[in-house]
């Protein structure tokens, strides 16, 4: 796909070096990804702006791009057709990088200009190399208990431990898992967000679980025992006698365990809702007539 | 902890511009038998202050200010998530 890199910098066709400079210093401040943190569209605006000016701030490519713009795909060939030796020495104009931005250039870029180009850096310095950020889909059973998981990133299998009671949006650093350094310097780092979904039966918040329970009409009133499942198996429950539909109780301890603090838990809550008998039988219907008038 | 010499070094940066961040209080610098050390934690941050100043010609005073709001952002963003999971509370399950 064509792209139109004067667009992108907002610029004529027919601006000169210094217009292109200050257009892109003045996106770069705009779009660069260290002021846009956790946005992961931050870094594809700014690798569009960024490659825009690599192309328009270098002479040469500016003149093969304005040249063959439209019929990059040709480009290849004409140059072959006029045996022209393709310049592949570095280039003059600054470009920011950022940690997380080398030698990441679109198809178009490529196709035209065969590849990242090595200049435009104004420092040759050692540099972190690229962050990875990840999702990773989890049931809120998943996270009850803390568990090992292999993620493959990048064709690397790599084995975490999820804690347990990590939230929903969380993000964990796994230090050195990201891209490789530049020029000598670390590896980055890798980023997992965790998307939890919903469960059927408890919604959590923060470290306490809300969960209804079904209560026939007869315990409620006469109260009893019943038993209901929580995330840590069955428990069983004692009912008061003239239980109200919608009242509430909570089980301390039987919540969510608490994110990196072993053997904590939070509170289940249990709201009960109670079922009016369906299909009466004529004596169940007599019955409560009588009870009605009494 | 690194060595601030060996990083200027490696990051081809002043060791004054290191001088003005502690100074104002966007880094802290550590000083063992007069040599001056950066802890490995605030590395990332570090890098970030540099592209600032280094790529994107903000100054000292720029930087500070945009270090304040992006912490602003970091913990709305905190809120943000804190309140879209308590919201999942009153979503029904498709």
């Amino acid at each position: 796909m064509f792209i139109d890199y004067y667009k992108i910098l907002g610029i004529d066709k027919t601006a000169t070096p210094n217009e292109i400079k200050t257009a892109y210093r003045k996106l770069a401040r705009k779009h660069h990804p260290d002021l846009h943190p956790n946005d992961i569209n931050a870094k594809k605006n700014f690798q569009q702006i960024n490659e825009a000016n690599e192309v328009l701030s270098d002479p040469e490519k500016r003149k093969k791009y304005d040249q063959y713009g439209e019929d990059w795909k040709h480009a290849d060939e004409f140059e072959h057709a006029k045996q022209y030796q393709e310049q592949t020495s570095n280039h003059g104009g600054a470009s920011y990088s950022g940690e997380q931005f080398h030698g990441d250039f679109s198809d178009f870029f490529e196709s035209l200009f065969g590849g990242a180009a090595g200049g435009g850096r104004r420092r040759q310095v050692k540099y972190r190399g690229e962050d990875y950020n990840a999702e990773l889909h989890l049931n809120l059973t998943d996270t009850y208990k803390t568990h090992k998981q292999t993620l493959t990133v990048n064709g690397k299998n790599i084995r975490i431990t999820i804690p347990a009671g990590i939230e929903n949006g969380q993000t964990i650093k796994i230090s050195g898992h990201g891209g490789p350094g530049i020029n000598g310097g670390p590896d980055g780092d890798l980023y997992i967000t965790f998307s939890i979904a919903n469960h059927p039966k408890f919604k959590r918040l923060g470290n306490n679980l809300y969960t209804t329970v079904d209560l026939n009409l007869y315990t409620a009133v006469l109260g009893g025992e019943i038993t209901m499942d929580t995330l840590d198996g069955k428990v069983k429950l004692k009912v008061k006698p003239e239980t109200q539909n919608g009242s509430k109780i909570k089980l301390k301890g039987k919540g969510f365990p608490v994110y990196k603090n072993e053997g904590q838990f939070g509170d289940l809550y249990i709201t009960y809702a109670i079922k009016i008998p369906t299909n009466l039988t004529n004596k169940q219907k007599a019955l409560f007539t009588e009870l009605s008038k009494l | 902890m690194i060595a601030i010499n060996e990083f200027c070094t490696i990051h081809n940066v002043d060791i004054s511009f290191i001088n003005s961040l502690e100074q104002t209080g966007l880094i802290e610098v550590t000083t063992i038998k007069k040599a001056g050390f950066i802890d490995a934690g605030q590395l990332q941050q570090l890098e970030k202050f540099i592209r600032f100043y280094y790529e994107l010609d903000i100054n000292l005073e720029g930087i500070e200010t945009i270090t304040h709001l992006l912490q602003r952002i970091v913990s709305m963003q905190e809120e943000i998530r804190m309140l879209k999971n308590r919201l999942r509370l009153y979503e029904t399950n498709e």
